[in-house]
């Protein structure tokens, strides 16, 4: 029996796919989307009124209610009628602070309409930018909701003639994005009009909001609301124009249900062919046609197991499904099929195409995956890799309190980094450390307390943040031998810088270890210059952006040998000669070989090390440097700290980029070193009385200068226990 | 007098030294020995000690590859260093590249031999030693090659020979069977469809070369493949064309099926 009346309605209505909307609520950090999440809440019985905009029902998790950010991506279906028809709106809430866009990104690609929130009194920010610019890429239609209006009022006391202005250019600004970043045939139609209802105005907190229909409708002029809150009876605008009205019924008539939508986003974020089945099925939206789901979220509960979510392209879902992970090439059977209600999954006994479902038992499914139907897991082209914009770059070594605890932290180090593939566990064996890398301070602060979530009681000491580097090349090195331990097996190795071409063609995952490679070498040819002979021998990829090519003329056992020598360049990739730190962005050129021919003389612990030995030796010939991860920031602040906060910026190694002004605050852009942000809080804090609001996003890998660059090796060396005394090449090569 | 001598040991115990080799090592300064590279089943440092009235030093692999041989080579620019290998030093087991780095530093050396699995697996099968071909060792199921494959085809090809080494791993006192080796050509086979190996192909299986009571088996791979061998180590003996001596020979010292003279060209 479903807990809620709304449920088993919900559910039926789910096959008519004209009733359907897949929406999100995008918006830059505490412009007030939880709590318009709630006020929509409030609306399907799930939450009692009052307590919405406060409760923020969908924050629950005990940690984000703390912080009073949204970290998690949950999901909910909602009910709402317009002109006498009931809807579903499957809403999926997407977390608001920029440590976590990689989850913003993989949840859009569920949606076909987001509403974005703007708060009022500090418009347009950085982050409204990047998530209207990803909805735009995803082919996600936006509509606006200007929230925090009562701010104007109340707060900055502007008459109507100056709430219409600020607002006008809010809207202006809004449509600049969407001319910026929109695609020529939908830029001009997505671009929002008060007038076409795809703008609505209001309070989330006090859970009004009107569009100018409804305004109209109801004889509700702005002079109105500014009176209502001179008489501090703002509580009757909840009533007369209640937020979910203005929102839903936006929603309702703007966004596509999801056989229109389906029918154009589709070329857009699959890749295959869509004259096949398959590809006619999604575009239709076809319940009858294979299964195809894109997972969007992998999460843990700790009484069901794992918990799939994911949109439905095509087909149906229902327990018993055998299945298949097209990434992970691995069959499962579904165990449940759920819908969301607010933190809740409610079993439902089939969900179809156009839907937003959750399953049990696709244990090694991941966000990213595409599920489809076993008898066409041989058809499925699956999604395209959902591109993450952010790194991780931060690291903390993890120790459980009682040695005995260890099994239960690497258990626990699993489950967080399946929910979250941003964050990356890996262990150092030689010194026994645990690591957990994310993507900033804040991130990884989270994620060491969400580990508790896994292991009742467990007890963790986390190392202060350590920031992650990088070890590249500039110029091209010396070739270079190693032979065997044996001595019977040698390789010639060459390490040379990798085009900013390759890498950034490796960034987009337009080349990848996966790819298949007659169509890495078009791509080589075509984008990045390379000669035949270079683009037909790409042995591997490398995750951290290096490339391994076989160059090598003699080529007796190479085959055979293969495996061993790729994991060998891995290895060396993995952890650098400088300090241990991953390579990026050098290429290997495997010169040449000369292998035994008795295969037991040549087998994986002759040839790993050695190749390893000789990318290092090469490598130290080739001008090594050390890169460091650097963050865009964006402070805002009020104008009079404007001085103080770029000193601190520009303290801290830091540039900055540009300095504008909006109100009555001024808007700072520049860049700063990742490893000078650690105490950037308390300076900023101590420096703006706590005024400054700022936000750091990864922007590239930057070459250290050389005299810096020696410290930060040896500090490194130092902390990971390596031997201090100079490196030369001589200590991993041969002589021929 | 500053030299290394490298000293084999024979197959299977400590009484496959010879008596220069024993000579050797009683006037050494000092004794090293490694067992990585081949497994001896009745053999013991301790036995062996005795015997020379010396102690022995174990050199493990990563001793002698990784570093190099320093610790032999330092002792052999001090004086007399012996060098105890298993089998003939420098045939199965190559360490011809320590040779060749004594001689470098100006370390003369010297070689002992001792009896070898390459000619005790030739001699108890019957085969004549002049018609084997490449060899070849048959690495585990980890360092999966084809090699083995080709160099019997080869080796076929004119008629020859191929003498196969199974793979041990004497630290894990791991050996691989003669099951094992023919389901692993079986399945090379079953890939590269070259008919060189069948159920039908006559091959000969060795078990403890060179102990008092060595297996010696030849017959058709069908018939091997459910043969008991008893204890390692092991090889084995693809035959290529057989001459009319070889064929009896394998009938009366391998308990062939007399149907292998049909196979004598």
């Amino acid at each position: 029996m479903p807990k809620f009346k709304q449920t088993t309605e919900i559910l039926k209505l789910m096959n008519r796919k004209e009733n359907i909307r897949n929406i999100g609520i995008i918006a830059h950090i505490d412009h007030g989307k939880t709590t318009m999440t709630d006020s929509l809440l409030a609306e399907s019985g799930l939450l009692s009124p009052r307590i919405a905009g406060e409760a923020r029902a969908l924050d629950y998790l005990e940690e984000e209610q703390k912080r009073g950010i949204t970290i998690k991506t949950a999901n909910i279906s909602l009910l709402h009628e317009v002109d006498g028809r009931a809807y579903v709106i499957n809403l999926i809430d997407t977390p608001g602070h920029v440590d976590f866009t990689g989850k913003v990104t993989r949840a859009l690609r569920a949606l076909d309409g987001a509403v974005v929130v703007v708060d009022a009194v500090e418009e347009i920010m950085v982050q409204t930018e990047t998530v209207t610019r990803q909805a735009l890429e995803e082919r996600v239609q936006p509509v606006l909701f200007i929230n925090k209006v009562d701010r104007l009022i109340k707060e900055l006391k502007l008459n109507q003639n100056e709430i219409q202005n600020k607002l006008i250019r809010i809207i202006n600004d809004f449509n600049n994005l969407i001319e910026l970043y929109g695609e020529p045939e939908f830029k001009n139609k997505w671009k929002v009009d008060p007038n076409k209802e795809t703008v609505a105005f209001g309070s989330a907190l006090h859970r009004w909001g009107f569009t100018l229909k409804i305004a109209n409708e109801k004889g509700v002029k702005f002079s109105d609301v500014i009176e209502a809150y001179n008489r501090r009876e703002q509580q009757k605008l909840a009533d007369i124009i209640p937020l979910h009205n203005a929102i839903l019924d936006m929603v309702v008539k703007n966004v596509p249900n999801p056989v229109e939508a389906q029918a154009y986003r589709l070329p857009k974020i699959w890749k295959g062919d869509l004259n096949t089945e398959i590809g006619k099925a999604m575009l239709n939206c076809d319940d009858d046609g294979p299964t195809v789901m894109c997972i969007t979220m992998a999460q843990i509960d700790p009484h069901a197991g794992l918990v799939t979510t994911g949109r439905l392209f095509s087909g149906s879902v229902k327990e018993g499904d055998h299945i298949y992970l097209v990434s992970a090439r691995k069959d499962h059977q579904i165990q449940q099929v759920s819908i969301y209600m607010g933190a809740f999954r409610e079993a439902a006994s089939q969900v179809t195409a156009g839907n937003i479902a959750a399953l049990l038992g696709i244990e090694t499914a991941r966000a990213g995956e595409t599920l489809v139907d076993f008898a066409h897991k041989d058809f499925m082209v699956p999604f395209e890799r959902i591109k993450y914009v952010s790194e991780p770059v931060v690291t903390v070594a993890l120790e459980p309190r009682h040695p005995k605890d260890l099994p239960r932290l690497v258990y626990a180090l699993n489950m967080l980094c399946i929910e979250d593939p941003n964050l990356k566990a890996t262990v150092n064996k030689e010194t026994g450390e645990y690591l957990l890398s994310g993507m900033g301070e804040l991130h990884l602060e989270i994620a060491v307390k969400f580990l508790k979530n896994y292991a009742d009681g467990l007890e963790i000491t986390a190392s202060k943040p350590i920031v992650v580097y990088r070890e590249s090349v500039d110029k091209k090195g010396k070739i270079f031998m190693a032979k065997s331990p044996n001595k019977h097996n040698a390789f010639w190795v060459q390490v040379e810088p990798l085009d900013e071409k390759v890498i950034n063609l490796m960034e987009k995952g337009e080349i990848a270890e996966e790819t298949e490679r007659k169509q890495m070498e078009k791509i080589l040819l075509e984008k990045a210059g390379y000669s035949v002979e270079e683009a037909e021998n790409v042995l591997a990829i490398d995750e951290h952006k290096n490339m391994l090519i076989n160059s090598a003329k003699s080529t007796q056992y190479l085959y055979e040998s293969m495996e061993s020598i790729i994991n060998g360049f891995r290895w060396a990739c993995r952890a650098g000669p400088l300090c241990e730190e991953p390579m990026r962005g050098v290429k290997v050129k495997l010169t040449d070989v000369k292998l035994h021919e008795n295969p037991t003389y040549r087998g994986s612990a002759q040839i790993m090390p050695t190749v390893r030995r000789a990318v290092f030796g090469s490598f130290l010939t080739a001008k090594p440097s050390l890169l460091e991860p650097v963050y865009k920031i964006n402070v805002s602040v009020p104008t009079r700290f404007v001085g103080e906060c770029s000193n601190i910026i520009t303290k801290k190694r830091g540039k900055i980029l540009t300095s504008e002004h909006k109100g009555v605050l001024t808007l700072i852009t520049g860049y700063i070193p990742v490893a000078e942000t650690f105490s950037l809080t308390a300076e900023m804090r101590s420096a703006t009385s706590g005024h400054a609001f700022w936000q750091c996003t990864f922007h590239k890998w930057e070459r250290i200068p050389e005299n810096l660059a020696a410290e930060i090796v040896r500090q490194i060396r130092e902390r990971k226990g390596l031997s201090l005394d100079n490196l030369t090449f001589g200590s991993f090569v041969n002589e021929a | 007098m500053n030299e290394l001598v490298f000293v084999g040991l024979g197959l299977h115990d400590e009484k496959g030294i010879s008596l220069k080799g024993l000579e050797e090592t009683k006037t050494a300064n000092e004794v090293f020995i490694e067992l990585y590279t081949s497994l001896m089943l009745d053999f013991s440092v301790e036995k062996l000690e005795k015997l020379v009235e010396k102690k022995i030093r174990v050199v493990s692999r990563r001793e002698l590859e990784e570093e190099n041989g320093e610790a032999v080579l330092e002792s052999a620019e001090k004086g007399k260093t012996v060098l105890l290998v298993p089998g003939d030093p420098l045939v199965a087991t190559t360490h011809v590249a320590l040779r060749l780095e004594a001689k470098k530093r100006g370390i003369k050396t010297r070689i002992v031999h001792g009896a070898s699995i390459m000619s005790a697996a030739v001699g108890l099968s019957g085969l004549h030693n002049y018609k084997f071909g490449k060899s070849v060792t048959l690495p585990f199921q980890e360092n999966f090659s084809e090699t083995p494959y080709t160099v019997i085809a080869k080796n076929k090809e004119i008629g020859l020979h191929t003498l196969c080494l199974l793979d041990i791993d004497a630290d894990k006192k791991r050996y691989m069977s003669i099951q094992e080796a023919l389901t692993m050509l079986l399945k090379i086979e079953e890939k590269r469809r070259m008919g060189i190996i069948s159920g039908e192909t006559l091959a000969v299986g060795i078990a403890r070369a060179g102990s008092l009571n060595p297996t010696v088996k030849a017959d058709f791979v069908n018939k091997l493949l459910g043969y008991d061998f008893g204890e390692p180590p092991y090889s084995l003996i693809f035959p290529g064309e057989l001459h009319f001596i070889e064929a009896e020979a394998l009938i009366a010292f391998a308990d062939a099926p007399p149907i292998v003279r049909r196979l004598v060209k």
